[in-house]
């Protein structure tokens, strides 16, 4: 414990640096104009900061992104409750209680209930980071490529199950994923695969223009040809204090969205949007007057945002501890930690703790100026909402293009952005879920690497996953998971997620 | 973000359903996967060459779109699936790829300019004084931005400009 705090005081030594500092802060800010913008989510504002970050310190890399992050979380609150548009998928939830409280005439406490819960559940997110990150970083280091293999596969399991949609379809989104990760040479042999004799498909399919084209391009075509957005009321700072009734009632929500948040946050898949979708759902369950939620209920704001920002905060966990993603956002992270030549996993911890503990302190700083920036400055963040969309969505557009195309000054990542745009456009008319497959692209050349490298430990022999206790409780996880999953499916019955609010996506 | 389509369909009738025809779609892309796999060694199980995995994954592509085409009976209509910005997007995914053709040649502020006034201009009609504006502005403005202040390399066009 004692340790623990020194490494944290170190982290503070390089989060208060004013350069660290003004990027923290300089990050909020975008990510808080990125989340309020529709179309343009945490995802699509990482990816398209990414190349800026290239000249600067990998501290100040993540931090920023990190800042990018969180400030995209909180922005997507703001236009949910005003405006009831989710700048962000996680902020879905948000909009059926926060629009009808500003409906109702209480915009002013729905946002400050909000930046209150996310700033509660981001601090519980940073304390659970830095004690679990160390802990489970020093367990990986007993992982070989066995015990990987079968965590990637855990992994994907546990997103399909997580997933909000049928899991087959899940599944084939994951599998997509991991065949889109083939492409390019192969480590081990140096074939070059499925290239179609394009030179700079050589080096893989980048995560930033899948990302960025079946996120934010295909957003964009979905609702370029929405009507103007409507009347943005703008809450003056007095008319931003709940009432005590109003905190007395946001309290538990708060507090339990954080700890459920966190912990959904570590597994892989879409955790901060399934983690509002479940909080809502315990929130309307646990309720006295369950019939209050969708017309107003504080608590359907309350739970929802703590724990998706909690989310957020604990995705931090397996990315930086085991460098493996658990969603689209922390691939992208790791990406532009792996540019300046550093491998997040096991050893990050110990091989550079300034940039681990200097994250974790930042991310406290940063979860302070949110709070400052969210409350006082709405007034002023709103009037972002006040552009026409049909000069918005073009605009939108040209940064896609141009942040994709700056990442490694290629057109034809361009072009893989745009065809992802509109593979992600039809799939999500079709109802697939796009997160597997950024995190299949991320995580296939891993997997692939590790199974082969198992296969020839044990020369030939799949008897080698249940020779490792480690890799045989991670396959029986993922068997059960499957089995849960495909029950449903077999026998007529109601789903787990159905009765935890999911149900409008649960097919 | 999965719900918004099925908000768009309308559940029963007959027909094929979407999640039928979804699947052997799947199903035909993991069969094509397999055929272009067929160039790479698959090697043994003790030494699994380039082609090992890719096939493996192409295997399971398949039986899931298989899966999914067999369970999909009670999925919506495909008919029922509606399409009302179908046009808009395919004349902004064009229009995307028109500009990115253009990106190298003429350069990043002239082809983001022309990006912005099509789109607000032609396909929103907006006035051509802001048009202008919006457009000139933007290009000029996230240059200064994007390259000079960040730093980060940016196309520009045979004029320098």
């Amino acid at each position: 414990m004692l340790e623990t705090f020194h490494s944290l005081m170190l982290g503070f030594s390089v989060a208060f640096q004013p350069e660290v500092l003004m990027y923290a802060f300089a990050g909020c800010i975008i990510g808080t104009l990125v989340g309020m913008m529709p179309g343009l989510g945490p995802l699509a504002g990482i990816s398209l900061l990414l190349p800026a970050t290239f000249g600067l310190n990998p501290i100040i890399a993540i931090v920023l992104l990190a800042g990018v992050y969180y400030g995209a979380m909180y922005g997507g609150s703001t236009t949910s409750i005003l405006m009831r548009i989710p700048g962000e998928a996680a902020s879905v939830m948000t909009c059926v209680d926060g629009y009808a409280m500003t409906q109702n005439g209480r915009a002013g406490p729905a946002l400050a209930i909000a930046a209150i819960g996310s700033f509660f559940a981001g601090t519980v997110g940073v304390v659970g980071l830095m004690l679990l990150a160390p802990t489970l970083a020093s367990f990986a280091l007993r992982f070989g490529p066995p015990e990987y293999t079968a965590l990637l596969l855990m992994g994907l399991f546990v997103l399909a199950y997580m997933s909000g949609g049928s899991m087959l379809k899940t599944l084939a989104m994951a599998v997509l994923g991991l065949l889109v990760g083939m492409i390019g040479i192969d480590a081990m042999s140096g074939y070059t695969r499925f290239s179609f004799g394009i030179v700079e498909l050589g080096d893989g399919v980048g995560i930033v223009p899948v990302a960025v084209g079946l996120f934010g391009i295909s957003e964009i075509l979905l609702t370029a040809g929405q009507a103007e957005p409507p009347k943005v009321q703008q809450p003056s700072l007095r008319q931003l204090i709940p009432s005590g009734e109003e905190f007395r009632r946001s309290a538990g929500p708060i507090l339990r969205g954080s700890l459920l948040g966190f912990m959904i946050g570590i597994i892989p898949g879409s955790a901060h949007i399934i983690s509002s979708f479940v909080s809502y759902g315990i929130e309307r369950r646990l309720s006295l007057h369950p019939e209050r939620f969708g017309k107003g209920a504080i608590e359907g704001v309350a739970g929802p945002e703590s724990a998706n920002n909690a989310a957020a905060t604990g995705a931090f966990v397996p990315m930086l501890a085991l460098g493996i993603p658990t969603s689209p956002v922390t691939a992208v992270m790791i990406a532009a930690i792996m540019i300046h030549g550093i491998s997040p996993g096991p050893v990050l911890i110990q091989e550079q703790p300034e940039l681990f503990w200097g994250f974790v302190a930042s991310m406290y700083v940063g979860n302070v100026v949110l709070l400052i920036l969210n409350l006082p400055m709405v007034g002023l963040f709103v009037n972002l909402l006040r552009i026409p969309y049909a000069y918005m969505y073009p605009c939108i557009l040209a940064f896609c293009i141009v942040g994709v195309y700056s990442v490694s000054n290629s057109v034809v990542d361009v072009v893989i952005m745009l065809l992802m745009g509109g593979v992600g456009y039809v799939l999500r008319k079709l109802g697939y879920d796009l997160a597997p497959v950024a995190l299949g692209l991320v995580l296939g050349p891993m997997l692939e690497l590790s199974l082969r490298q198992s296969l020839a430990m044990s020369g030939g022999s799949y008897g080698i996953f249940l020779e490792r206790p480690i890799a045989v409780t991670m396959f029986v996880l993922a068997l059960i998971l499957l089995a849960l999953a495909l029950k449903p499916l077999i026998f007529k019955g109601k789903d787990w997620r159905a009765n935890v609010g999911l149900e409008d996506q649960v097919d | 973000m999965a719900e918004s389509a099925h908000q768009e369909t309308v559940h029963g009738g007959s027909g094929l359903k979407s999640d039928q025809v979804s699947g052997v779609i799947l199903l035909g892309l993991a069969l094509y996967i397999g055929w272009l796999n067929r160039e790479f060694p698959v090697g043994s199980l003790a030494e699994p060459g380039p082609g090992y995995v890719p096939l493996l994954l192409a295997i399971a592509l398949g039986s899931i779109g298989l899966l999914i085409a067999v369970f999909g009976g009670r999925s919506a209509p495909l008919l029922g699936i509606r399409w009302p910005e179908a046009g808009r997007a395919a004349a902004i995914l064009i229009a995307c790829a028109v500009t990115t053709l253009l990106l190298e040649r003429i350069g990043y502020r002239l082809s983001v300019a022309v990006l912005l006034v099509f789109f607000i201009g032609v396909v929103e009609r907006k006035k051509p004084l802001a048009v202008v504006l919006v457009a000139g502005g933007f290009s000029l403005v996230s240059f200064y931005v994007i390259a000079d202040l960040l730093h980060v390399p940016l196309p520009r066009g045979p004029w320098g400009f």
